[in-house]
């Protein structure tokens, strides 16, 4: 008796192979493996050699961790982290601020078409080419015939070198930067704020005539989703801001405004010492991925 | 009631402050494409000038713009579609199927919206060196696809979990393939969550910079590289320079206009809804 075979219980999906989504997920996968990973392989192993393109002559001889190393220890790689992070820590409470003062002004009953236009064109910063927000701001900026100039004219602040000094380039950068974003956060806000139940916030506004008790008790816990989405969505994109300052500063003046996607560029690109711009890559690397994983931990459960 | 006018006053001025700081560089840098040299280096800058077409006249005459925004709109047309068509099967299956590792190659999909262009630049620059495809389309359309695939397969993924099962089980006790439930029935249904993930794959294909600039040298410029490129020398020809933004930013944001609903969704690959 043992030997009759045991009917198989039936399949999730009768009649199609186990196999059957290995052959739809395939192509994608090997695309992205082939494409991101081997490249990163290869990072790993030019980064255990010393690897400078403008001294070919020395040969590639493989040096271990000496490139991580230098990095480590290299005061400049720490530098521009900081910066990174000084960037992340001004910019981003501005984008916030303004961004939920935005939220509500669109979330407020009333006036239609201005809200609808209004809301509409904050696509329009979001969409614009980085390079261009760059160029922009490089004339915006100007010393001499910038408009930023004859606007703090108006308040009757003198004419400023913005991106010939140290702080008035890490402010523009900034304010480019906040200009850029501050619809991102508005919209995310916009869209919690929509998530409140229509009843609840008419009772709510009954019960009390103070907006501030209506924002922080009804709407902020609709509100703290998007707000975490933004802190962590935007430290990743200012790790990986790049084109705008590199086309309004290229890091200058000085290294006033060198992130650290820009200080790599120069080290990897100007520099060509590949074996130590594909350590601090690979750092930077880690880097990204403990905050993906955070990230997603907190936003992508619902997959699984 | 004088408050409740004078809030209504309040909230029209906020929205007009708003749209007038969106919309300023902008409209900046469209009046300073119709600008000559002489009223550009004005100093305090003309707000009231007679607008000239020569920066255009300029721009188009100018073989390595108009090669530029080719270029641009080859790798973009292609990078988005090659993504579409690799990624819309894996969201089909991420969609309907569940198998082990599921969740791993899920993060791993996400992850790429986080890491870094710089973090692969190096590798994939000597890696296009050695192999002969610096300076070709094909190199930026293969980078280009890690960073649009995602999106693609995000968007489709969440899309495709929205169609009925019915519809799905009816075809399939008529004895319809899988490969023909998903071309049949998911991707017409999926057609405008895969045609907005589209558009976000063109707007990142014809902004991104930093790989155009590093892979390429003259034949395949494109277009960000070409505005960029302008920035050198002493005297910087402004109004060619912003003619050209205005040329680069118009049809992106025209596309952007057309997703607009569903930016947030985009840009965040669905973390809030």
């Amino acid at each position: 008796m043992t030997d009759v075979p045991v009917p198989k219980p039936p399949r999730a999906h009768p009649g199609y192979g186990r196999l059957t989504p290995l052959w739809f997920l395939l192509p994608a996968v090997v695309a992205l493996f082939a494409i991101g990973i081997y490249p990163t392989l290869f990072a790993l192993v030019t980064s255990l050699r010393q690897y400078n393109i403008a001294r070919v002559r020395d040969g590639f001889p493989f040096v271990g961790l000496a490139n991580y190393a230098t990095v480590l220890t290299d005061p400049t790689f720490w530098q521009t982290l900081g910066r990174t992070g000084a960037f992340f820590c001004v910019a981003l409470p501005f984008e916030i601020a303004f961004g939920l003062g935005i939220a509500l002004l669109l979330h407020r009953p009333g006036l239609d078409f201005l809200r609808a236009l209004t809301r509409v064109s904050l696509v329009i910063p979001l969409a614009t080419t980085y390079a261009v927000v760059g160029l922009l701001g490089r004339l915006i900026f100007n010393r001499d015939f910038g408009v930023a100039n004859s606007l703090i004219g108006l308040f009757g602040f003198p004419a400023f070198d913005w991106l010939g000094d140290v702080n008035g380039a890490f402010a523009a950068i900034c304010i480019m930067d906040v200009w850029q974003w501050t619809p991102f956060c508005a919209l995310i806000f916009l869209s919690g704020l929509s998530m409140v139940p229509v009843e609840i916030e008419e009772a709510a506004q009954l019960e009390t005539g103070s907006r501030w008790a209506l924002l922080t008790h009804v709407q902020l816990p609709y509100l703290l989703p998007g707000f975490t989405a933004m802190l962590i969505l935007r430290s990743a994109d200012v790790l990986k801001l790049f084109d705008v300052v590199f086309t309004m500063t290229r890091g200058g003046p000085g290294a006033a405004t060198e992130l650290i996607s820009i200080y790599i560029q120069r080290v990897g690109f100007r520099v060509f010492d590949l074996g130590v711009a594909s350590a601090q890559a690979l750092l930077l690397l880690v880097i990204t991925i403990v905050l993906a994983r955070v990230y997603i931990r907190f936003f992508y459960r619902e997959i699984e | 009631m004088p408050s409740r006018s004078a809030g209504r006053l309040l909230h029209g001025l906020g929205l007009l402050a708003v749209f007038a700081v969106t919309v300023f560089p902008t409209y900046w840098m469209v009046s300073s494409s119709f600008k000559t040299q002489s009223d550009l280096l004005a100093s305090p800058p003309v707000w009231l000038f007679t607008p000239t077409l020569a920066n255009y006249a300029d721009v188009f005459a100018d073989q390595k713009v108009v090669n530029a925004v080719v270029n641009s709109l080859i790798v973009a047309v292609f990078s988005t579609g090659l993504s579409v068509l690799l990624g819309t099967p894996a969201a089909f299956a991420l969609a309907r199927y569940d198998f082990r590792g599921k969740s791993d190659l899920w993060f791993w999909f996400i992850s790429n919206r986080f890491v870094s262009p710089i973090v692969l630049a190096l590798p994939i620059y000597i890696l296009a060196r050695n192999l002969g495809l610096l300076d070709t389309h094909l190199v930026l359309i293969l980078v280009y696809i890690t960073f649009i695939l995602p999106i693609v397969i995000w968007i489709a993924t969440d899309q495709f979990r929205s169609i009925p099962k019915e519809l799905e089980e009816a075809a399939r006790l008529e004895g319809a393939s899988q490969f023909a439930i998903f071309w049949r029935i998911y991707l017409p249904l999926g057609l405008p969550g895969i045609a907005v993930s589209a558009i976000f794959g063109f707007i990142f294909s014809w902004n991104e910079l930093l790989y155009a600039l590093v892979l390429t040298r003259r034949d395949v410029q494109t277009a960000p590289v070409v505005a960029t490129s302008f920035m050198s020398g002493y005297e910087l020809p402004w109004g060619k320079i912003m003619a050209t933004g205005t040329v680069i930013v118009l049809p992106v944001t025209i596309f952007a206009l057309l997703v607009s609903r569903h930016m947030v969704r985009g840009l965040t690959m669905g973390a809030t809804k």
